[in-house]
């Protein structure tokens, strides 16, 4: 089947998909987009996390069709600018690299996109509002103390920006 | 030669900072862009997609495979079985070859890999998996490993056993000190299998080369050694096999054994397409082997005032059907059975054997984590036998330097034990649950409480473990340091074939090279097989071995250097050294820049470190001298029981762990929180359940690991007291927090309910039964 979709802001239109391939499949192998990952295929990991029609949703759920005529922005949509030295970082990529949020750093593609979504509906978020916004992210290696530092310092980058 | 899109690159190391730093990893941006390449995300024109069919049984003989229905199927390129290894056909971690690339004519464990298929899309291969026709001949497995050890023959599973390793700890003389033991005090204990749940899956991508070999591009923990198991296999030297480290999504000590390598590697040479596999959860779940479970029975004899005079020990290590790391896991749980106690009469017997339980082998704390659940439950029986404190009883029979261990090797490096217990127990404790907030309270939002029923524990756990390879192995690491003026400016490539699996060795690298050369820009090669062995990234060993080795290689170069500004400045001198990109002689001052010195000539040299050498422990004994290193952690766990409905909530765990040396703090911490988050996952919720040799939970929905709401702020205390042997000072640390938090945390349990708790993970059943 054909998808219409529009993907970090530019309309694509994707042929060949099969009915069975998933959002997540499509945007990795069909679109050259992997960074939204592939970790569990049962929405309990949040790895594969994207924003639909502005709204968080594990990508791995979502099949390809049901995106037709929709709204997808992925990790690799955030920051401004190509890859390399024009790339501008949103401040919440910035901050787990700062923090020391990421280690492997298979699971940070979705905890970026939920902290961003996070931050953006609650500008100053305590911290029991964050483990709540990022309980459903798995994460193996930080025990998530610099991820909660992050999310905590990109708060405070983007009130202090908007000032 | 065809390289994959997101084929891993050189990487600029960002910002500055040496040794002692905590500068930015040079990956970072990579991985919060998602433009990073793991092993999952490569990508080449025209590769297929692998599959493995696996077994359904624990065991069963397989008396006829029919491969013709999946090879008509549309799409589908090949499907092999271990007809078409072209070499040998067993492999093992150890090169103890008792594990088949594909089942011949046998299954000893489910999950095990029968066949292979490469298809154009990786629904393709997977229908096709399933027209693969096998007739079975279901036998009753092997799971209960006493019963192997009362009958090695009887319940041999494998032509190698049976008992894969019996390794005793004989000192002194146990039954005349029960004599004299004024307390007695034994336990049993069971620790259940845990899973790394590395996030990302095995995948990798092999690739015909132009010389007749392959291209693999693999996401592994220590690929020289991969490449020794993989290449006899595939009937190709190893010359011809050129190993490229994909993004490593963790590892955990689950990439120590190889999963997708040879079949890939397989399914590429027959086909003469590139073929790239990547397993789901479901079949990463048997695509790698678990942390062994063990069952312990312990004694231990001490006088009235806690002093312990004896122990008596047996650890059972189930391994599955085949040997991986049994062996040395086995030598580990005998070595540091006892834990970071002085005790002068000891008999261990450590076991581990072969069942056709799910396969078992590295994972963090390595054969380290399931005994300290067991010495440490021990000591705290031990204090309230003897009417003191767990701190006190610790404190007591606490090792320090110049100790002997259970194996006789003297603690050669400052191990200040007591002192660390000091300092978690003076820690201030946190405040008692707001209730007011629900979800400050166990069971959180879902109301199961509004504080009544609700207790609160503290418990202490300590941990001992063996940094870098022991017993006699020679786990040398090798760094390639090239220092040449790039755009004006001294820049270093580092490059080494250490895998990065998320603990920061990329960045440390980093810091090495600005500290020894005095430069700010330094590059990180990818890692391959082009430079020598780096080990694996397991045992806490990498800041230690490739760090030594990028040290070692860098002090080359500067020694070259150094030669050169002597020829160019036209005296000797003995004096210099490398400050802020400039030859700077220490009575003369600053004589010239780097860029000066260096013109342009490149230096570039490559250097081995190897830690000083250890002994295999005595086979009849134990004895011996079988540690590089010693690491030594210090939890203190605070929970609030639910004692009505069994739940937990941990509330604070605080950490003191002395690494030596701080490297870097930031990646140091992150080690520190991860481990902990580990052992928590151990203690409370982790565990694959196994039924009859049959996984039931092999999925994120049923098997738990910790999210951010089971994890609670952390308090650190890092103390630096150097090991003099090894670089900097610096003390492995990846591993020491995973042994402490678990039994930290069971008895802040315990102590909150009163409860013997005597099998991880505790379940909600074990504390209100």
């Amino acid at each position: 089947m054909r998808v219409n979709f529009t993907v970090n802001g530019s309309k694509e239109t994707v042929d060949d998909v099969w009915e069975g391939e998933s959002l997540l499949y499509m945007l990795r192998e069909r679109m050259g987009l992997p960074g939204s990952k592939n970790a569990c295929e049962q929405g309990e990991c949040g790895s594969c996390t994207v924003y639909l029609d502005g709204v968080p949703a594990c990508s791995c759920l979502v099949a390809a069709g049901q995106v037709e005529g929709r709204e997808v922005r992925t990790v690799e949509g955030l920051a401004t600018g190509s890859t390399g030295s024009d790339q501008e970082l949103d401040p919440v990529q910035e901050a787990f690299v700062e923090a020391g949020a990421v280690q492997c750093g298979f699971c940070t593609p979705g905890l970026i996109v939920q902290s961003h979504d996070l931050i953006n509906r609650v500008p100053d978020p305590s911290d029991a509002e964050i483990r709540e916004a990022l309980a459903g992210n798995l994460c193996r290696c930080t025990g998530y103390e610099k991820i909660l530092d992050a999310v905590r310092l990109a708060a405070s980058r983007k009130a202090a920006a908007a000032k | 030669m065809a390289t994959p899109v997101k084929a891993p690159g050189h990487v600029a190391a960002p910002g500055k900072g040496g040794v002692g730093d905590s500068p930015l990893r040079p990956d970072g941006t990579l991985k919060v862009a998602g433009e990073f390449a793991y092993a999952s995300d490569l990508w080449m024109d025209g590769m297929l997609w692998g599959a493995t069919l696996r077994s359904p049984h624990a065991r069963a003989r397989i008396l006829s495979i029919d491969i013709s229905a999946a090879l008509a199927h549309p799409g589908v390129h090949a499907v092999l079985t271990h007809e078409d290894v072209p070499g040998k056909k067993h492999y093992g971690l150890d090169l103890t070859e008792d594990q088949p690339v594909l089942a011949i004519g046998e299954v000893r464990h489910q999950g095990e890999p029968i066949a292979l298929v490469a298809a154009d899309h990786p629904e393709t291969a997977r229908r096709a998996m399933e027209k693969i026709a096998i007739e079975w001949e279901v036998l009753e497995p092997v799971t209960d490993p006493r019963k192997v050890i009362a009958d090695p023959e009887k319940y041999k599973v494998q032509r190698l056993g049976g008992i894969t390793r019996h390794q005793p700890v004989r000192v002194g003389d146990v039954d005349a000190a029960r004599e004299r033991a004024e307390v007695v005090v034994s336990g049993e204990y069971e620790v259940g299998i845990q899973d790394q749940a590395f996030l990302g899956p095995e995948a990798g991508l092999a690739a015909p080369s132009e010389d007749g070999g392959l291209d693999m591009y693999v996401s592994t923990q220590w690929m020289h050694w991969d490449l020794k198991q993989i290449a006899p296999c595939l009937g190709l030297p190893e010359d011809r096999i050129h190993m490229t480290m994909a993004g490593v999504g963790g590892a955990f000590g689950g990439r120590e054994d190889l999963s997708m390598q040879i079949h890939a590697g397989m399914l590429a040479l027959h086909t003469g397409k590139p073929v790239k596999m990547s397993y789901n959860r479901y079949e990463s779940f048997f695509g790698h082997v678990h942390r062994h479970p063990a069952q312990m029975r312990y004694e231990y004899g001490a006088t009235r005032d806690g002093r312990i005079v004896y122990a008596d020990v047996e650890i059972i290590l189930d391994g599955g059907a085949y040997t991986s790391s049994t062996l040395n896991v086995t030598g580990n749980a005998a070595s540091l059975g006892v834990g970071p106690y002085v005790i002068p009469n000891i008999r261990i017997d450590a076991y581990g054997v072969y069942t056709n339980n799910p396969p078992c082998g590295a994972m963090r704390g390595f054969g380290a984590v399931q005994a300290c659940f067991a010495y440490e439950s021990m000591m705290d029986k031990l204090a309230e036998a003897c009417g003191i404190t767990p701190v006190q009883v610790r404190q007591r029979n606490a090792i320090s330097q110049g100790d002997k261990l259970a194996t006789g090797q003297i603690v050669d490096a400052p191990a200040p034990l007591a002192e660390m217990l000091a300092r978690a127990e003076a820690m201030p404790l946190p405040p008692p649950a707001d209730q007011s907030d629900i979800r400050n309270l166990p069971g959180g939002a879902s109301q199961t409480t509004h504080g009544e029923g609700v207790v609160r524990g503290v418990g202490y756990g300590v941990g001992l473990k063996n940094i870098c390879f022991s017993e006699g192995f020679d786990d040398y690491s090798t760094a390639r340091v090239r220092l040449e003026v790039i755009g004006g400016e001294p820049t270093a490539l580092v490059h080494t074939a250490a895998a990065e699996v998320g603990q920061g060795l990329v960045t440390l690298k980093a810091q090495i090279a600005r500290t020894e050369l005095g430069v700010q820009k330094v590059t990180i090669a990818p890692a391959d097989n082009q430079v020598g062995s780096a080990g694996s990234s397991s045992a806490s060993r990498q800041s230690y071995m490739t760090g030594g080795a990028v040290k070692a290689a860098c002090e080359a170069v500067r020694a070259e250097l150094f030669r050169l500004a002597g020829w160019r400045l036209g005296r000797e001198f003995d004096d210099l050294s490398l400050v802020g990109g400039k030859v700077v002689s220490r009575s003369e001052g600053v004589l010239a820049s780097i860029e000066e010195i260096l013109g342009d000539k490149v230096i570039e040299e490559t250097r081995e470190f190897h830690h000083h050498p250890t002994q295999r422990m005595h086979p009849v004994t134990g004895q011996g001298n079988s540690h590089t290193q010693l690491g030594l952690c210090v939890h203190r766990a605070v929970v609030d029981v639910d004692v009505e409905l069994g739940l937990v909530k941990v509330v604070e765990l605080a950490a003191v762990q002395d690494v030596g040396k701080i490297m870097n703090l930031l990646s140091l911490e992150g080690q520190i929180h991860g481990g902990t988050a580990q052992g928590l996952g151990l203690a409370v919720m982790e565990e694959i359940v196994v039924t009859n040799g049959l996984v039931r939970n092999p999925s994120f929905t049923d098997y738990l690991i910790p999210t951010i709401l089971d994890m609670p702020p952390m308090r650190l205390d890092i103390l630096e007291n150097p090991d003099p042997k090894a670089p900097y000072g610096l003390r492995g640390a990846g591993e020491p927090p995973t042994l402490s938090s678990t039994p930290a945390v069971v008895a802040a349990i315990r102590d909150a309910t009163g409860k013997a708790l005597t099998r991880v993970p505790v379940r909600p059943e074990h504390i209100v039964s």
